[in-house]
C-alpha cells in the first residue's frame, strides 16, 4: 500500500503548496489593491488614527484635533471659528470625506504624503508618535475677520489678494457653516449635514470661489483696460466718441444710464467715475467680441483657477453684437467669481502684472521642517505698466469723488469701482452690489479686494455697490494695512 | 553456541525514541505562544497582560502532561506531532484572547470572551489524548469496532438535525448545562475508524473482483454497497444540515482511503466524477451554496447586499492589509470581519497581524503535521494502521485546505474551523484525540520489534558437516 501512500503524500504537499502560492498572491501581489479598496474601512481608521496636522493662519492654527470615543476613529477634526474659516479650510469629516484644503492637502495633513517619506522613516526609528504636517496659509486673520464681520448676516462673499504676490488674504462666504458640526460620524453629525444641505441659502457653497455673478459695472475696469490696450482711446481725459442716447447695435432700443449723468462724449475717467453704461457699452461694441474676450482672458476669465482650491471659471461669452455690448458693462451672460474680480483689481494695482493667486504659503513636516514654499509666479500681463497707471488714476477718481467714496481710507490711496448687477428675468430680482478696489502705499499695493453682496432683504433702491459693498472693502483693506504696520 | 542470531527482517536495532527532541521542541512551542501572548498585551494595553503567568503555566502544563504521557505510554511515537499541535493551540489561544480584547466585539450584545473557555477545552483535549494513549494500548483494538463505529458515526451525524440551526448550519447540538457540541468533528475520527476497518477486510475484493468497464474497474455491488451507502447517507445528512465543509471532508477522506486500500487509480477518477456530480447537484438546489459560490467568484460584487459576500471581501482585505510582515499582533483590524473572526476566519487575523511570513509559517506547521501523519501511515506495518493513519491525516489535510482556501478565496467558503487554531471546543478536543491516535499508531510503527525469544530449538539444531 506504500505506493499510493506516497502519492497521497505528494497530493497533500500540493494542497499546502497551493495555499502557500495563494497566500503569496493575496498578501504580496494583491496587497496594494486590497488596501486601496473603497470598502476597506482600514483606510478611514488609519486616516483618523493620528492627530491631523493643522491649517495655520498668521502663525496660529485655525484647526485642531480632539480625541473621540465610541467609534474606531480616534481623532476628530475641530475648527476655531469654523464658519469664518470654512471657505478657506473646507471640511474634513469622519463620515463625509473632506473638501477644499482639507482634501487637497490631505497627504500632508495626515502625514501620509510621499513628501514626508524621510520624516516618516526617521520616526520609525525614533518611535515618535505619528502626526500630520501643517499647511501654512497666506491668509490674513484681521482681513478675514473684517470681511466676515462686514458681511454679517447678509448673503455674499469677499476675496482679497496681495497684488504683488498673488497671496490670498481673505476668502469669506456668507451665510457659512461650521465644519465642526459634522466632523464626526454619529447620527447627530449626519443630521447636521443634512440640515446644511437642505438649507435654501446654501451655506456650504463657497461663494468666493464657486459662485459666478454678473459682475455689473465693476467689469467696466476690464473694458477700460481693453480700450487702452487696443489703443481705442489714448488719454484718459480725452473726449470719447459717445453719443447720448446710444442705440444698442442691431436693436431698436437705447442703452440707458442709471440716472441723469454726464455721459455724452465723456472722457474715460469721467465715464468710470459716473459709471456710464453708454460709453463702455460702445467701447465693447467698437472693439468687438474677440478683442473683449482676449482682454478678459488675460485677466483670467474663461478658465478655472487653482489656488490650489479650484475656483469656477468666470465667463466672458462669445456672443453677438448687442449681447457683447451688454457684456462689456458686466451684464448679459458675463459672469465672474469674486476671486476673479479681485484679480482684476490686483492686476491694475500691480502695474498690469497679474500674479497667480495662491493660499498655501508653506507645507511643513510634522517636525515643522518646511518642505515646500510657494514661489510667486506671474499669471499674465493684462495691460502695460503705463496703461495700468492710467487705469489706477481713473479708479482713484472713482473713490475720491465718484461712486466709491465709501471706500476712502485716511492717508491711503484707494482705487475702486462700484457695481450694481441686475439679475433675474427682466431684472426682477434684487441686484447684486459689487465693489472692487485696491489700496496703495509707498511700497506698492498691499491689497486688492472684491466684495459682492446679494441681499434680497434690502430695499431695492438702497442697493448699490458704493453703499453696501464699499464699506466692507474699506474695512478689509484697512485691516491689511494696519496689520502691516 | 549461545549466540542469539537475528532472524527477523525488522531489526532489533535500538531506534532512538526522540523523546528529548520532543521535549525541546515543546519548550520552544510554549515559549513562542507565551511571547505571542505578551505581544498582544503590550500592543493593546502597553503592559504585560496580567493573565500571562497563568496562561503560560497552563499551556506549559498541558504540553508537559502530553509529553509525559507520551514518554510513559508511547515512547517511540513521532516526536513532531505533539509540539506542532501545542504550538498551534498556543498561538490560537493568544489570537483568540487578542480578539476578545476587540472593542468592536465588546460592543456587540452577543459577545462572550472565548479565550478562557478555549484553554479549558484544550485541557479537556489533552486529557482525551492522555486517555487515548493510556486506554488504547494498540490501535488494532479499534478494528473490532468497525460496525459499531459506523452506527455511532451515523448517530452523531443525524443528531444535530433535531436541534435548531446556528448561523444557517445545523451542525450543533445543545446540551443544557454543558453547552453546544459539534458532533461532526468527532464523527470525522469515528468514520475513519469504520472506513479503515471495512476497507482492510474488503480491499482485495474491491481491488480484484471487479468488471472492466470502459477502461475502469467497477467493483461488485455487494463489496461496494455498504460503504457507498454509508457515504451517501452521511453526505445527504450533511447537505440537509447545510454543512458543506464536512461533506467535502468526508468525501475526500473516503476517496483517499479507498485509493490507498485498493491501489487503483480508477477510484480517483470515480471519486472526482462523483464529487463533480454531487457538487453540481447540491449547487443547483441549495441557495446557501449558490450564495457561497457567487461570493467566491467576485467577493466585492455583493458588498452591502449579501452578508456572505461582504464577509469574504472583508477577509480578503484583512489578508491584504497584513502585507509581508503584518501589522503585529493586536494592531490590525481583522475584527471588522465580524462574528466568525475567531472561528472560521481566524486565519484572517493571522494574515493581517502576522503577515505573509506568519501565514507561511502556520501553513507549513499544518503541512508538517500532515506529512508526519502520512509518514506514520508509511511506517505502520499493519494495513488497518496504515489506512487509519492516512484517513486521519488526509482528512486533516483536506480540512486545512478547505478552511484556509476558503478564507483566502481560493475555493468557495464552506465553513469549518481551522484545527487547533480556531475557537471551538468540539474541534480542539476532537483534534487532540486525532493526534492521540496518530501518536499511538506511530508508536507501534516505530517501536523496535521485540528481540525474538531465544529459540529452545536453536541449540539443539546441529549443523551437519560433511
Amino acid at each position: 500500500m506504500n505506493k499510493p501512500l506516497r502519492r497521497i503524500a505528494i497530493f497533500c504537499g500540493l494542497l499546502v503548496l497551493a495555499l502557500l502560492v495563494r497566500v503569496n498572491w493575496l498578501q504580496y501581489v494583491r496587497a496594494d489593491e486590497l488596501n486601496g479598496n473603497e470598502h476597506n474601512r482600514r483606510v478611514q481608521i488609519e486616516r483618523y488614527a493620528h492627530e491631523r496636522g493643522n491649517i495655520i493662519v498668521d502663525g496660529k492654527p485655525v484647526t485642531g484635533s480632539v480625541e473621540t470615543t465610541g467609534s474606531d476613529f480616534k481623532y476628530k477634526r475641530v475648527w476655531k471659528n469654523g464658519p469664518m474659516w470654512a471657505p478657506v479650510t473646507g471640511y474634513s469629516s469622519q463620515a463625509f470625506d473632506a473638501s477644499q484644503l482639507e482634501s487637497l492637502e490631505d497627504g500632508i495633513l495626515t502625514g501620509n504624503s510621499d513628501q514626508l517619506f524621510f520624516d516618516r522613516t526617521l520616526s520609525l526609528f525614533t518611535g515618535e508618535k505619528k502626526t500630520g504636517g501643517n499647511i501654512v496659509t497666506t491668509l490674513n486673520g484681521a482681513a478675514q475677520k473684517a470681511a466676515f464681520k462686514g458681511l454679517g448676516n447678509k448673503k455674499g462673499a469677499v476675496a482679497a489678494i496681495d497684488p504683488q504676490t498673488g497671496a490670498i488674504l481673505a476668502l469669506v462666504s456668507t451665510p457659512s457653516y461650521d465644519p465642526s458640526a459634522f466632523a464626526g460620524n454619529s447620527l447627530k453629525d449626519a443630521e447636521a449635514r443634512q440640515q446644511l444641505l437642505k438649507d435654501k441659502d446654501k451655506p456650504m457653497l463657497n461663494r468666493a470661489l464657486r459662485e459666478t455673478y454678473p459682475p455689473g459695472s465693476t467689469f467696466k475696469v476690464v473694458t477700460a483696460a481693453a480700450a487702452l490696450e487696443n489703443g481705442l482711446y489714448k488719454g484718459i481725459d480725452d473726449k470719447t466718441d459717445s453719443p447720448l442716447p446710444w442705440r444698442l447695435p442691431l436693436t431698436t432700443g437705447n442703452l440707458e444710464n442709471e440716472g441723469n449723468i454726464p455721459c455724452e462724449n465723456a472722457s474715460l475717467r469721467e465715464a468710470l467715475r459716473w459709471s456710464c453704461n453708454t460709453v463702455f457699452g460702445k467701447i465693447s461694441d467698437d472693439l468687438g467680441n474677440q478683442k473683449m474676450i482676449d482682454e478678459a482672458n488675460k485677466f483670467g476669465f474663461n478658465e478655472e483657477i487653482f489656488t490650489p482650491v479650484r475656483a469656477d471659471a468666470s465667463i466672458y461669452p462669445k456672443d453677438n453684437r448687442p449681447q457683447n455690448a451688454m457684456a462689456g458693462i458686466g451684464q448679459a451672460s458675463n459672469r465672474a467669481t469674486p476671486l476673479q474680480m479681485a484679480m482684476v483689481a490686483a492686476a491694475v494695482a500691480n502695474d498690469g502684472k497679474l500674479m497667480q493667486p495662491y493660499m498655501v504659503a508653506q507645507r511643513q513636516a510634522p517636525n515643522l521642517d518646511v518642505i515646500y514654499t510657494h514661489e510667486k509666479e506671474q499669471f499674465s500681463q493684462p495691460l502695460s505698466g503705463e496703461n495700468a497707471q492710467k487705469l489706477q488714476q481713473m479708479m482713484e477718481t472713482v473713490v475720491k469723488n465718484g461712486t466709491g467714496t465709501n471706500a476712502l481710507i485716511d492717508g491711503v490711496t484707494v482705487g475702486g469701482k462700484t457695481g450694481t448687477a441686475q439679475h433675474g428675468l427682466n431684472n426682477s430680482e434684487n441686484p447684486y452690489a459689487w465693489f472692487i478696489s485696491y489700496a496703495k502705499t509707498d511700497s506698492g499695493s498691499p491689497v486688492a479686494v472684491a466684495v459682492v453682496v446679494e441681499d434680497s432683504q434690502a430695499n431695492r433702491d438702497d442697493i448699490s455697490g458704493g453703499g453696501l459693498a464699499a464699506p466692507i472693502a474699506r474695512d478689509v483693506m484697512k485691516a491689511v494695512i494696519d496689520s502691516k504696520k | 553456541m549461545s549466540v542469539v542470531t537475528n532472524t527477523t527482517t525488522i531489526g532489533a536495532i535500538d531506534a532512538p525514541s526522540r523523546r528529548n527532541t520532543e521535549l525541546m521542541l515543546m519548550v520552544f512551542a510554549v515559549a513562542i505562544s507565551v511571547f505571542a501572548y505578551a505581544n498582544v498585551g503590550l500592543a493593546l494595553n502597553g503592559e504585560l497582560p496580567s493573565g500571562m503567568l497563568g496562561y503560560g503555566l497552563g499551556l506549559a502544563l498541558l504540553g508537559g502532561i502530553g509529553h509525559l504521557a507520551v514518554r510513559r505510554f508511547a515512547p517511540y511515537a513521532d516526536p513532531l506531532l505533539l509540539p506542532l499541535a501545542t504550538l498551534l493551540n498556543g498561538l490560537g489561544l493568544a489570537i483568540i484572547w487578542r480578539l476578545d480584547q476587540s472593542e468592536r466585539f465588546q460592543a456587540l450584545t452577543t459577545f462572550a470572551p472565548a479565550a478562557s473557555k478555549q484553554l479549558m477545552f484544550s485541557a479537556v483535549g489533552v486529557g482525551l489524548l492522555v486517555v487515548v494513549l493510556v486506554a488504547l494500548k494498540d490501535h488494532r483494538i479499534l478494528q473490532r469496532y468497525t460496525y459499531i463505529s459506523m452506527l455511532v458515526a451515523l448517530f452523531l451525524l443525524i443528531l444535530p438535525m433535531f436541534f435548531p440551526a446556528v448561523n444557517g448550519a445545523k451542525i450543533w447540538i445543545k446540551i443544557p448545562g454543558v453547552g453546544t457540541i459539534q458532533p461532526g468533528e468527532f464523527a470525522k475520527i469515528i468514520i475513519a475508524v469504520f472506513f479503515a476497518g471495512y476497507l482492510m477486510v474488503k480491499r482485495d475484493a474491491l481491488a480484484l473482483a471487479s468488471r472492466r468497464f470502459m477502461g475502469l474497474y467497477l467493483p461488485r455491488g455487494r463489496d461496494l454497497g455498504p460503504i457507498l451507502m454509508v457515504w451517501a447517507f452521511s453526505i445527504l445528512i450533511l447537505v440537509f444540515e447545510t454543512d458543506l465543509g464536512s461533506s467535502l471532508l468526508f468525501f475526500g477522506m473516503f476517496v483517499v482511503m479507498l485509493y490507498v486500500a485498493t491501489e487503483r487509480t480508477s477510484w480517483i477518477v470515480f471519486g472526482l466524477l462523483m464529487s463533480a456530480a454531487g457538487a453540481v447537484g447540491v449547487a443547483a438546489f441549495e441557495p446557501h451554496v449558490q450564495q457561497r459560490v457567487t461570493a467566491w467568484l467576485d467577493p466585492f460584487a455583493g458588498w452591502g447586499k449579501e452578508d456572505a459576500s461582504e464577509q469574504m471581501a472583508k477577509s480578503l482585505m484583512a489578508f491584504g492589509s497584513g502585507g509581508t510582515l503584518g501589522t503585529g499582533l493586536g494592531q490590525g483590524n481583522s475584527d471588522l470581519i465580524g462574528f466568525a473572526a475567531n472561528s472560521d476566519f481566524i486565519l484572517a487575523t493571522v494574515g493581517e497581524e502576522l503577515g505573509l511570513a506568519g501565514m507561511m509559517a502556520i501553513l507549513l506547521v499544518y503541512g508538517l503535521i500532515v506529512e508526519r501523519g502520512v509518514r506514520t501511515a508509511l511506517a505502520a506495518r499493519d494495513p488497518f494502521g496504515k489506512l487509519l493513519a492516512i484517513g486521519l491525516s488526509g482528512s486533516f489535510a483536506i480540512q486545512v485546505f478547505v478552511v484556509a482556501g476558503g478564507v483566502m478565496g481560493l475555493i468557495p467558503l464552506t465553513g469549518m474551523t481551522m484545527p487547533f487554531l480556531a475557537a471551538g471546543g468540539s474541534s480542539v478536543i476532537a483534534n487532540w484525540a486525532l493526534i492521540g491516535i496518530l501518536l499511538r499508531i506511530s508508536d507501534t510503527a516505530r517501536r523496535p520489534a521485540p528481540a525474538p525469544a531465544p529459540s529452545p530449538d536453536a541449540e539443539m539444531t546441529q549443523v551437519v558437516r560433511p
